[in-house]
């Protein structure tokens, strides 16, 4: 089985991000892939495990995202390939979709190509069904497990109203959620091996794409307003006493 | 400008929140309620009881389950022949497929999980959370029609007026079909924590005794006609389940009280719940980082505290 995994590097959750001059900053934060991403590695190693065949990480960003690849890699992938071209200026999903597309159609397809639910940066959420549409491959969204049977892949989705089971012909786009199951440590000698790996760069050129024209456009990044007040800490002789001022100012904030 | 407002269901029980977005959409002039499915009489009546000024309705047995790709190609095929300006959603998973597919199909883009709306002549800017909520952007859309889905809550419901009548239209498509639904499972418990007004979270706090912690938690909740959150440290010591989470990893809710509980205040939970109006924190613990984020403190044992909180509020609302 030819399996894609789709992954992101993005700052570091902790990182405290401000905007600075229209851009985003987040300081000396380390960058890493994207936490939901980890699960999206896993999913695609439990079906080698199960299937056979071979671990494609994809990525798409800087020249810095290697260290995403390698984290892949090191959890068990066997190759990366990353994209990056210095036209690739502010994009918008569609074109993220595109760029994919066209590079998972590079790889030689794929049965499944896997993605985490969200990216932590932009969390639009928007990409994965864009590039299932890109391809034309059916989408299956929220995954908490995964069967494939022959030409046949049944899911089933985790979703807000309960669990739903949907299926599908191969190939398909797959987003998972958490109880895929947690994502692996690398070992000791998959960051050896992360380490000696040779990640090939893909230009748009190689990829026969143009620099994208984004539709979506950010016009402004700004930093949320402050909070208006301190905590107000309440206190009081006895818990009784404390419970009568504290409800007597959340009623007078009207907001029951 | 003309809009449409796309009504979101889960086998016929709307989502609050596309009220919300059909209110918005009002703001900006005539609008049109979408709904796709089967059975679509008493969701067609409550969109023009919520203010639709018309209704378009595609009743099709292949549309009895939202699918992402069947939804797409009927929504695609609609906006080929007419030309709102806007279609506005309510932010559901369900939804960013939708407009995320639809919006490609078209050559157009979807500004995602918006919290605030500013008209630009024909063009709509719109204020969205990035980077967990650390910052916000404001962001346009060139492409025709501009896909929007607006945040639960970030929106105010309009009122309803029952017995309102207008005008409802039928289409018909034909999509195609790509994946089959093959069973469902409905969730133990309907946790509608995006929805909610009141939210009443527990955390690590509650571990001498969870499940006393959470009996009181739910207790204060239901008192406040709220739900019940969680903290991941709660959740993944097994003290409730996953529904329940707030945060990165769970649900972002933006309730007008929230009542934190037990919670020190992870970052991870932290960018679930910032953008609640009154936030309450109880803990133990005085330095604890979750009170950098609330209006009210008490520094307090819960086990003693919250069951005092319950009976004051219970007395004050009457209950």
């Amino acid at each position: 089985m030819k399996i894609i995994t789709c992954i992101k590097q993005v700052p570091d959750s902790e990182a405290k991000v401000t905007a600075q001059n229209g851009q985003p900053s987040w300081g000396d934060s380390p960058l890493v892939i994207n936490p939901f991403d980890e699960y999206a590695v896993e999913a695609a190693l439990l079906q080698r495990e199960a299937h056979d065949g071979e671990v494609v990480a994809l990525c798409l960003g800087p020249e810095s995202a290697r260290d995403a690849l390698k984290h892949a890699l090191a959890m068990g992938a066997d190759s990366a390939i990353l994209v990056s071209d210095p036209a690739l200026g502010a994009l918008d999903t569609a074109s993220a979709a595109r760029i994919l597309a066209a590079a998972i159609q590079k790889i030689g397809g794929a049965d499944l190509a896997f993605f985490g639910r969200q990216t932590l940066d932009e969390g639009t959420g928007l990409t994965i069904s864009q590039t299932a549409r890109a391809l034309g491959w059916p989408l299956l969204s929220f995954a908490g497990s995964i069967q494939v049977e022959g030409s046949k892949v049944t899911v089933e989705r985790v979703i807000e109203e309960g669990k739903q089971s949907v299926s599908a012909a191969l190939p398909a786009v797959i987003s998972v959620v958490q109880s895929i199951g947690e994502p692996r440590y690398p070992s000791f000698m998959g960051i050896r091996k992360a380490n000696k790996a040779e990640i090939p760069v893909w230009s748009l050129a190689d990829l026969g794409l143009q620099a994208p024209a984004p539709v979506v456009a950010r016009a402004e990044l700004l930093n949320p307003p402050e909070r208006g007040q301190q905590c107000q800490m309440v206190s009081g002789e006895t818990p009784e006493a404390i419970a009568e001022t504290l409800v007597e100012k959340i009623l007078a904030e009207k907001v029951l | 400008m003309k809009i449409w407002a796309y009504i979101d269901h889960f086998q016929g029980q709307p989502v609050p929140a596309s009220w919300e977005a059909l209110g918005a959409a009002k703001t900006f002039g005539e609008t049109t309620a979408v709904l796709f499915g089967q059975g679509l009489e008493n969701l067609t009546q409550l969109a023009l009881e919520y203010g639709a000024d018309s209704v378009l309705v595609v009743n099709d047995p292949v549309l009895s389950e939202y699918r992402a790709e069947t939804y797409a190609d009927t929504l695609t095929a609609l906006l080929k022949t007419a030309a709102p300006q806007a279609v506005f959603f309510p932010t559901t998973t369900r939804t960013r497929e939708l407009a995320a597919m639809s919006a490609f199909d078209l050559n157009s883009g979807v500004l995602v999980d918006v919290t605030a709306l500013e008209p630009n002549g024909e063009k709509i800017i719109a204020t969205r959370p990035v980077y967990e909520g650390k910052l916000f952007e404001k962001v346009t859309c060139s492409g025709s029609p501009q896909f929007v889905t607006l945040r639960a809550r970030a929106f105010p419901k309009p009122t309803r007026q029952p017995g309102r009548s207008g005008a409802v239209e039928s289409a018909s498509t034909q999509p195609k079909a790509l994946t089959s639904v093959e069973g469902f499972t409905p969730a133990e418990t309907n946790v509608n924590l995006a929805d909610a007004g009141v939210v009443v979270s527990g955390g690590r706090g509650v571990a001498n005794d969870p499940a006393k912690g959470f009996e009181l938690i739910g207790s204060l909740a239901k008192a406040l006609g709220g739900a019940v959150g969680a903290s991941r440290a709660a959740v993944d010591a097994g003290y409730i389940p996953y529904a329940h989470q707030v945060g990165q990893t769970g649900k972002v809710v933006s309730p007008d009280l929230y009542v934190a509980a037990g919670i020190s205040g992870a970052v991870q939970h932290l960018v679930g719940m910032r953008s609640s109006k009154v936030v309450v924190a109880i803990n133990k613990d005085p330095e604890a980082p979750i009170f950098t984020q609330a209006q009210y403190g008490v520094v307090a044992d819960l086990f003693t505290f919250l069951p005092v909180l319950d009976q004051a509020f219970r007395q004050k609302l009457g209950k």
